[in-house]
């Protein structure tokens, strides 16, 4: 079989035998995987593989039809603090009345606590990360007024706001020039280099080689998880991008038009 | 007139009641009604102002008095059992919000009105009086049912400002927010909690009709002064606390009029001339702008035709007689171009002596001014974004208008004062 799934000798986060379902319809199937700590990780495959459910699913935002996901060997919620997520563009109302610095600091908030105020320390670490993407020159500025790839830095900026250990980031670069997105990929080595690690969904295979340690290749089902040279071969990209799911899809269709049960219960 | 200064003295313990009943109440339906607004969902307020109407009623059937506990003990449960209908009707079913809202709503409200009129047949002693939630009386806001209504609108409050860095996430960015590891749901159910009591209380003061707006209006009206939340939030509680003062008074002055309408009146009164008038985002601010937009290109063009021909004819003293002043820009209609020349012969950039214009020093000042940023404008265009020189004049006929002092020194400073344009026309100095 054309897979090639290899497990991290010291793992950041496990998942196992994940389902993920819209509608009864299979999005991914049984994704078994582990991941190395203190690495920058690229996840891979075409539009519409399930890229942003893995990711959304392995941050509890959306049920699991089946499997279970643990970082740092706990349960997400006991360890919240300590993972950072960033959402593909697009999910908020940019008119909202705030300003950059005011969104950098919410990344902030779970470490300040209820009730509390932001401390000097805290709004000086956000002006840090804005600093670090390069968009310290826009603190003061109506979050209206940003553009896309402006957004997408401040969204940035607040993940690295949260000190976290662990970032998911679903296509971080998307606008982003490439001078920024350098930095930014400089940053998050450096950021691993300390025993960080950083899941970037990703979909440029040419700068893939030079950013990632660990690459995941995923089309609905896992195809590879492995060190970036093992995995990215000619044979599983192809197997990624061209293989042939039609068969796939037309039966998760038909599990859906006729309601069947995902799993026999 | 009379009843005016009476109200305005405050001296009646009962005016002062009713007024600190009524500003307490709409500032803190403000201020709930701001996250609602933020979170877009504005029509959520009208669901449960309706939804309340058959808890009053129940509570009140149930228990034979009028006591005002326990009829926002009902109203509360009504309005919460409906905001949670609504919410798992949207996420069970393919029945998208707004639909949902209007059928929870029309069911509640239909249930309510049945047990008012049940109520209003039958002969219970206190009836009296409920209808003032279908339109609110503020004025009956006296003893005992005042102060409860306040604690709870001062608890709101409280809750407001203890809360607000976690509602103010939750409103803008729900997934992050949760994903950070506050407790979204909890934080959504106080939200909706609070949601429900400000209308309870609220109801007391505007009516279940008009309770929905003043959820919304304040602070659809503050976000039109303000880019920055806790203003905006702030400011929304003011227009709130005004309207609810407005219609004290006005309840006092003439105690038949209902309350409602008019704190909802004074609140609309407001947004529209938010609309209107707030710098920046009002339309006659935008309006205003425009305009002087329009006539500063038009005189610092008149201007520079001035100038022109004074280098044409070697003398900047030179007068011309309207007609040849229109013949060198007949783009310019004539009422417009009389209209730029009044202007500046009244700001002194021109003098006129019978029906003839000629510049004044200022005018001289101003003209080769205008005529340098165009031309360093051009040399910008053709040495940084390497344009042909033909393609370069219409970008500098704006931008000689746009281009501010300190944008004009950094220009030539980067340029080095050139001398030349690219069509090798002189860059004029002073
Ligand atoms: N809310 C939803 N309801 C139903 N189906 C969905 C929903 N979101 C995604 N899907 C489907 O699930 C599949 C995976 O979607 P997902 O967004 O995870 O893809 P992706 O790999 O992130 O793609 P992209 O590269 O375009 O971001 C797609 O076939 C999509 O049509
Ligand atoms: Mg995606």
């Amino acid at each position: 079989m054309k897979k090639k799934i290899l497990q991290a000798d010291n793992p950041v986060t496990e998942v196992h035998d994940l389902t993920v379902t819209y509608d009864r319809k299979p999005v991914l199937w049984d994704i078994d995987l582990t991941l190395p700590k203190g690495s920058v990780i690229g996840v891979m495959g075409p539009n519409g593989a399930g890229k942003s459910t893995l990711i959304k699913a392995m941050m509890g935002l959306l049920p699991l039809a089946s499997g279970y996901v643990k970082m740092f060997d706990e349960k997400l919620d006991d360890v919240r603090e300590q993972v950072s997520y960033v959402p593909q563009r697009g999910t908020v109302d940019w008119d909202f009345p705030a300003l950059v610095k005011d969104v950098v600091l919410m990344g902030r908030y779970s470490k300040i606590g209820l009730f509390k105020r932001p401390r000097q320390s805290d709004k000086e670490i956000a002006m840090d990360c804005l600093r670090k993407v390069n968009m310290e020159a826009f603190a003061e500025r109506q979050i209206s007024q940003l553009s896309g790839g402006q957004q997408q830095r401040v969204f940035l900026a607040r993940a690295l706001a949260q000190h976290a250990d662990l970032y998911f980031m679903d296509e971080p670069f998307v606008g982003v020039d490439m001078a920024t997105e350098k930095a930014i990929v400089d940053l998050l080595q450096e950021m691993s280099a300390k025993g960080k690690t950083v899941v970037v969904v990703h979909h440029d295979l040419q700068t893939a080689r030079q950013y990632f340690d660990w690459i995941v290749l995923l089309n609905t089902r896992l195809v590879a998880s492995g060190p970036t040279k093992e995995v990215l071969t000619d044979e599983l990209l192809a197997e990624t991008y061209g293989g042939k799911l039609t068969l796939l899809n037309e039966v998760s269709q038909e599990i859906k038009n006729k309601e069947f049960p995902n799993r026999e219960e | 007139m009379e009843a005016l200064l009476e109200f305005l003295s405050f001296q009646d313990p009962s005016v002062r009641m009713v007024t600190l009943g009524a500003v307490i109440l709409t500032a803190s339906s403000a201020l709930v009604g701001s996250f609602t607004f933020l979170k877009k969902k504005a029509l959520i307020g009208d669901a449960v102002a309706h939804a309340v109407l058959p808890g009053v009623c129940l509570a009140f059937l149930l228990s034979g008095e009028k006591n005002p506990l326990l009829l926002i003990i009902g109203a509360f449960i009504t309005g919460w059992l409906s905001l949670n209908i609504i919410d798992f009707v949207t996420n069970e079913s393919k029945i998208k919000e707004d639909t949902a809202i209007a059928l929870v709503l029309s069911v509640f409200f239909g249930f309510g009105i049945l047990l008012l009129t049940f109520i209003q047949h039958g002969d219970y002693a206190e009836q009296s009086g409920l209808d003032h939630f279908l339109f609110g009386q503020a004025a009956s806001l006296v003893g005992e049912d005042l102060i409860i209504f306040l604690s709870v609108g001062l608890l709101l409050i409280a809750l407001i400002l203890l809360f607000f860095k976690e509602l103010t996430l939750i409103s803008f960015d729900r997934q992050f927010a949760q994903t950070s590891g506050l407790p979204v749901k909890w934080l959504e159910l106080l939200l909706t909690s609070m949601t429900v009591l400000a209308v309870v209380i609220g109801i007391q003061a505007v009516g279940v009709v008009l309770m929905a707006a003043m959820l919304i209006t304040p602070p659809a009206a503050a976000r039109y002064w303000t880019d920055y939340l806790p203003r905006m939030v702030l400011l929304a509680a003011i227009f709130g606390a005004f309207s609810g003062f407005s219609g004290a008074l006005i309840s006092y002055v003439s105690p038949a009029m209902p309350t409602g309408p008019w704190i909802v009146m004074v609140a609309t009164t407001i947004a529209l001339l938010s609309i209107l008038f707030a710098p920046a985002r009002g339309i006659i601010f935008k309006m205003k702008r425009q305009q002087e937009n329009q006539l500063k290109i038009l005189t610092e063009n008149i201007l520079k035709s001035f100038y022109h021909l004074g280098q044409k004819h070697q003398d900047m003293k030179h007068r011309y007689s309207f007609d040849e002043i229109h013949s060198i820009r007949p783009s310019i209609p004539k009422p417009r171009l009389k209209k730029g020349l009044r202007v500046l012969e009244k700001e002194g950039f021109l003098r006129k002596k019978e029906n003839s214009y000629r510049l004044s020093a200022e005018g001289t000042e101003k003209g080769k001014r205008v005529v340098k940023l165009h031309r360093l404008w051009e040399v910008y265009l053709t040495e940084y974004l390497y344009l042909d020189p033909d393609h370069v004049h219409d970008s500098a006929e704006t931008m000689e208008h746009v281009i501010t002092p300190e944008l004009e020194k950094k220009l030539e400073e980067m340029l080095n004062y050139p001398d030349r344009d690219p069509h090798d026309e002189e860059i004029p100095y002073t």
